[in-house]
């Protein structure tokens, strides 16, 4: 299990790879559907010093308000897929060394992993009750008017937060080799014709 | 007097109120079972076992809290069998304030978003939304079935209309078997795997939807009572899990936790093949309900 803290820089998030294991601790984002075309389309200003060198998490939580601060219920991972037309703009564009979510992301997105020098790390679909147990501090939230709790952008502190790289910067994807990995073992089992 | 006279309609949604909490909060034990059998098959610090092991605390965490297992709580989908004489509307209401309830009370996500206007119900309830399917039945009793199917396995479930030449699947359990490794190799890890599958042979394309879906409310350890889908289900699960996708698709031993088979009867012009893939969260709980005792199971 590698311990990794944000802010990362470009040398740090180089040295993971592919399979890793990865405690995630400090301060990151959460952003879905909503976020990522508000990011994409209207570059916001006032959030640049946020998303330099920290990660977002695909994720639309169940949130509980307490007093005047916030606690994260349920915060399991969200299909990222989704997410792969605004992507490698996104990271590009505000400095981001990563994205956490789950199910991986396609080609443009493993590129531009590659090219800036981030990664993809996959988080536990279903994972709602332990990953919200990892959040530590809810530091403030953007957009919760406008785009409701699950779209809105989270800002929060993790910790010991555990994900799996699953797409490096160094053009691996754990999604390409088992998909290959799957497929050809499949093929494998329908040489011959299926009786019972 | 008629023995529908004595339900109370508060009574019964309270019942379905606490249903739906237990459904959102607390995985069967049978499913509980196949994921600790899983976590065992794998190499002790392998990844698979790693994940499986953060699964079955993260079940653990949210009966303790009383907090849903995934925040998705997906799509609410009942099947009733009501006694004779008893009103569909009346229960179906009660269904729908409990509904309403459960997800004042967050045991449920608001997750009904009309698809013109893009608006979010607030409250779970909307047009078939929630999903209820209604028999009668001789017992003077209310059984109410409840799964809780979340989005990410909802979007890898497929329907195949065989004949498929590009998969050379025909109409024989040959093509059955070809469809469901073919499911299972293009959801990858997306349905959140380990999954269950249940799958309709037949029928048409609603009906055969609904008979892989009802297939998932049989207990993951139970088997079929025709021997010729026990024998087709095993077979499958045993290759399934021989193509290495492993939980959350990061390679490992437990593709599938089981494989549940229905049939029904076909168009001599339709042989179709439904897939309905069930996250390791398999979220169904059945109340047996009369005015003098309820059980959930």
């Amino acid at each position: 299990m590698i311990k990794l803290t944000l802010p990362v820089d470009e040398k740090m998030v180089r040295t993971l790879k592919v399979g890793d294991e990865i405690s995630l601790n400090g301060r990151l984002v959460t952003g879905r559907d909503a976020v990522h075309a508000w990011l994409a389309k209207e570059k916001p200003q006032e959030i640049r010093d946020l998303l330099q060198n920290t990660m977002i998490y695909h994720c639309g939580p169940v949130v509980k308000k307490k007093g005047d601060s916030w606690e994260f219920v349920a915060a399991g991972p969200t299909t990222s897929i989704r997410e792969e037309p605004y992507q490698s703009t996104i990271m590009k564009e505000y400095g981001l060394r990563g994205v956490i979510g789950k199910g991986g992301m396609g080609k443009n997105t493993l590129k531009t992993l590659q090219k800036i020098g981030a990664v993809y790390l996959h988080a536990i679909g279903g994972l709602a009750t332990l990953i919200a147990e990892s959040v530590v501090g809810v530091h403030t939230v953007i957009k919760l008017e406008e785009f409701g709790t699950p779209e809105a952008l989270w800002v929060i502190d993790v910790k010991d937060f555990l994900t799996i790289v699953t797409m490096d910067s160094h053009g691996n994807s754990l999604h390409d080799t088992i998909f290959e990995k799957s497929n050809k073992r499949k093929q494998e089992l329908l040489k011959k014709p299926f009786t019972l | 007097m008629p023995i529908t006279k004595s339900f109370q309609d508060e009574a019964l949604q309270a019942a379905l109120l606490e249903l739906i909490r237990q459904t959102s909060t607390q995985l069967p034990h049978d499913v509980i079972k196949a994921i600790t059998m899983a976590k065992k098959a794998e190499k002790e610090g392998s990844t698979a076992s790693q994940v499986l092991d953060a699964i079955l605390r993260n079940i653990e965490r949210a009966r303790e809290k009383v907090t849903p297992i995934c925040q998705d709580t997906g799509t609410n989908i009942y099947y009733v069998s009501l006694p004779i004489g008893m009103s569909m509307r009346r229960v179906e209401k009660a269904i729908r304030e409990a509904t309403r309830e459960a997800t004042r009370k967050a045991y449920l996500r608001p997750n009904a978003v009309d698809p013109l206007t893009g608006k979010n119900s607030g409250d779970n309830t909307g047009i078939m939304a929630p999903f209820i399917t209604f028999v009668e039945w001789e017992k003077p009793a209310i059984e109410v079935r409840l799964m809780l199917k979340g989005g990410g396995c909802e979007n890898v479930s497929i329907q195949y209309s065989l004949p498929d030449t590009s998969l050379k699947a025909g109409r024989d359990l040959d093509g059955v078997y070809k469809t469901v490794l073919d499911a299972v190799v293009k959801a990858q890890g997306r349905g959140c795997a380990p999954g269950i599958l249940g799958i309709g042979i037949g029928g048409d394309r609603s009906s055969g939807m609904l008979l892989a879906k009802q297939q998932l409310f049989r207990k993951v350890d139970d088997e079929n009572e025709n021997p010729l889908l026990a024998t087709l289900e095993s077979r499958l699960l045993k290759d399934i899990n021989s193509l290495g996708i492993g939980p959350m698709g990061f390679g490992g031993k437990t593709t599938a936790l089981a494989v549940k088979i229905g049939v029904a009867h076909r168009l001599p012009a339709s042989y179709f093949v439904s897939i309905s893939y069930m996250c390791w969260a398999d979220r169904r709980k059945t109340m047996h309900y009369t005015p003098e005792m309820v059980t959930y199971d």
